[in-house]
């Protein structure tokens, strides 16, 4: 009996002390989430109702299946074969091929460019030190559309057209034609443009992400690689640089990821990239809610794959501890 | 003694070794040559009279004339402003008017879209109008403006113990970070109006600050959250066992200090939202790069490329330049990585 009535007291103190309910951080949490989802819901719903209205006044319905239907439009650069005859998807896995080349191409020469130029920015020769932050601040401070309107427009438009073709080292030429490669490998001026923009916009950023990863290396490694009789060349390619890779590597793959987005500007030059393609279908066709959708998997593929290369990398240069 | 010290300074910059000396070398010529060229091509061969023609169109657009005083007028308020502000910040004003001019800032903001736009007793501009610098400078402040608490929410958001709003602050960041800007930009243009009241049309100018807004404010969201997470957990504390409330503890204590940290990234964004705006040429709004397209297609300015594309891209880059200088002053300003 005693026992009954001490619990009951315990019970009823515990009602009486317990905090009260609106002062719950738990249960807030729990209706702040409700709320949100609800406006989240509502929302959706609004603009749902007022997409379904729109297509059915425009006389659009949703749907892939328009991809089957001829393209009827013809591309100026095709590595695999297509006719205007061909389907829409043929047309965009085109662009899509179109894409992927400029982006190959891309990174490979801004990463070359990006590094001569990050290292020259810490040379010991005056001079250079100064066209190289010449060279950064022209790139890094003028938009990469107007850039790539001058490469195109100003220069490569403007080249002769046809007999003498400007000669670089004897290695490759250019004209209005286009990039001729020894052995006569020839590309457009659209995509000649566009990959020398690609290449001297995003190397500048590049330069800048080399420069301080070389300089976030201590000075004592320097110096003990000098005092194992390296010559300077070799104590950056040996020592240096492969420590500097740590903190480079994720900066560089937002700027890979950058230019992979911004090959999208080939719109500009009229490069037929997936971009340019998709734009082409949405005029046609009016689809645009589909047309959009298909960029997005596109492109967020893209930098998926980008992202996960750049991070297996990552982990190679990680230090390893023992 | 000046000789001398000329041959030391030049023996030891660029002649120190064989390979720096030919490298000295190789870059004077280089530099003789593009210099040469360059002025002969800007003195002899360069056609500037699609320049000097074109002026009006290329800060104003085809802003009516007589109504340049209201711009003059707004280039005046801006311009006071920062002077006073510089002035605050290079203490020759005492600090106690900082409070007043940040407020003096906020209100310029409607009233220079006022006098822009018109309405309210002045004669309104339409927005067709607004083109050239004027229109980029006005997408690149609005933008800016907007998506900075946009940003903040974001990044806040992402850092929530909340599982719904989380998760939506991370799906939002990563789809607009994955996607192209030119996409952005296209999907504001066409989707937008699809996904409105099919009475409700809203501006194109309008519908290109949407698409900017919402993809700088993804960036900045990262941005900031670089900063939140460089604030050491003792600040948190301190501020609970102070008593604030959530909210108040972001606002007073963790914020100040994460924005500070990341002004730099932030200035780096701002610039990249100006040089942006350029892309609003795509999508048809004739900004100062749009407008540069229209009069390149006039037939008596037929192929003067080089002459447009350089004077606007010495324009643009005079804006960035001047917004990365100071960024630095600001950042040595605040002693940024000092204390």
């Amino acid at each position: 009996m005693l026992c009954l009535a001490h619990s009951t007291r315990y019970i009823l103190l515990f009602f009486i002390h317990m905090t009260p309910i609106w002062y719950n951080r738990k249960l807030w949490g729990i209706l702040v989430q409700i709320g949100a989802a609800f406006i989240a819901v509502a929302i959706a719903l609004v603009l749902w109702v007022n997409l379904t209205d729109n297509l059915q006044q425009l006389g659009i319905q949703l749907g892939l299946d328009f991809l089957n239907s001829q393209a009827s439009f013809d591309i100026a650069e095709t590595p695999i074969a297509y006719q205007p005859s061909a389907p829409y998807y043929r047309a965009l896995l085109v662009g899509l091929i179109n894409s992927l080349r400029v982006i190959f191409f891309g990174i490979l020469f801004a990463t070359i460019v990006g590094i001569i130029i990050g290292t020259a920015r810490l040379s010991d020769n005056w001079l250079v030190r100064k066209l190289s932050l010449i060279y950064v601040e022209i790139f890094r401070n003028t938009p990469l559309l107007l850039q790539l309107f001058f490469w195109y427009f100003a220069v490569f438009l403007s080249l002769p057209k046809e007999g003498n073709l400007i000669s670089l080292g004897g290695l490759l030429q250019v004209g209005a034609r286009g990039t001729v490669l020894p052995f006569g490998i020839q590309f457009s001026p659209e995509i000649s443009a566009l990959t020398l923009g690609l290449t001297l916009y995003t190397a500048a950023f590049i330069a800048e992400i080399i420069r301080a990863g070389i300089l976030s290396v201590p000075k004592g490694q320097w110096e003990a690689a000098q005092a194992l009789g390296f010559k300077s060349i070799l104590v950056l390619s040996l020592v240096v640089f492969p420590q500097a890779l740590r903190l480079i590597i994720p900066p560089l793959t937002s700027q890979y990821l950058n230019l992979a987005k911004n090959s999208s500007l080939a719109i500009a030059v009229g490069y037929p990239d997936i971009y340019l393609v998709a734009s082409t279908t949405f005029n046609q066709t009016g689809r645009a809610v589909e047309v959009v959708l298909l960029l997005m998997v596109t492109y967020l593929t893209i930098s998926l794959v980008i992202s996960f290369t750049m991070n297996l990398l990552n982990q190679t240069v990680q230090l390893k501890e023992r | 003694m000046l000789n001398q010290k000329m041959s030391k300074w030049l023996k030891k910059n660029l002649f120190n070794t064989w390979y720096n000396s030919i490298l000295t070398l190789v870059c004077v010529w280089l530099l003789f040559f593009a210099i040469t060229s360059i002025f002969n091509w800007i003195f002899n061969q360069a056609q500037w009279s699609v320049i000097a023609a074109n002026l009006q169109l290329f800060f104003v657009g085809r802003y009516p004339s007589e109504l340049y005083w209201r711009l003059w007028f707004v280039l005046a308020i801006i311009l006071g402003l920062t002077l006073l502000t510089w002035a605050i910040f290079t203490k020759r004003i005492s600090h106690r008017f900082s409070g007043t001019l940040s407020i003096a800032w906020v209100l310029s903001f409607p009233v220079v879209l006022w006098l822009i736009g018109g309405g309210l007793g002045l004669e309104p501009v339409d927005t067709n109008l607004w083109n050239g610098l004027l229109l980029t400078l006005i997408t690149a402040v609005v933008s800016i403006v907007l998506s900075f608490p946009l940003g903040v929410l974001l990044a806040l958001g992402r850092q929530s113990q909340l599982f719904t709003i989380r998760n939506f602050s991370i799906f939002y960041i990563e789809i607009i970070r994955g996607l192209p800007l030119i996409g952005i930009l296209f999907f504001a243009q066409v989707m937008l109006p699809l996904f409105l009241p099919i009475e409700f049309r809203i501006d194109r100018v309008v519908r290109g600050i949407a698409g900017l807004t919402l993809f700088s404010a993804a960036y900045l969201a990262e941005n900031v959250r670089g900063g939140l997470q460089s604030i050491p957990r003792g600040q948190y504390e301190a501020a609970k066992a102070l008593g604030l409330s959530a909210p108040l503890m972001m606002l007073l204590v963790i914020l100040p200090q994460a924005l500070r940290a990341v002004i730099p990234a932030l200035v780096g964004q701002f610039i990249g939202l100006f040089k942006d705006t350029s892309l609003l040429s795509i999508v048809g709004l004739l900004e100062l790069t749009g407008i540069s397209r229209s009069i390149l297609a006039q037939p008596q300015f037929l192929n003067r490329y080089t002459e447009v594309y350089l004077f606007i891209g010495l324009l643009y880059w005079s804006f960035c330049y001047a917004m990365s200088l100071t960024a630095q002053q600001l950042e040595k300003q605040l002693g940024i990585g000092k204390r």
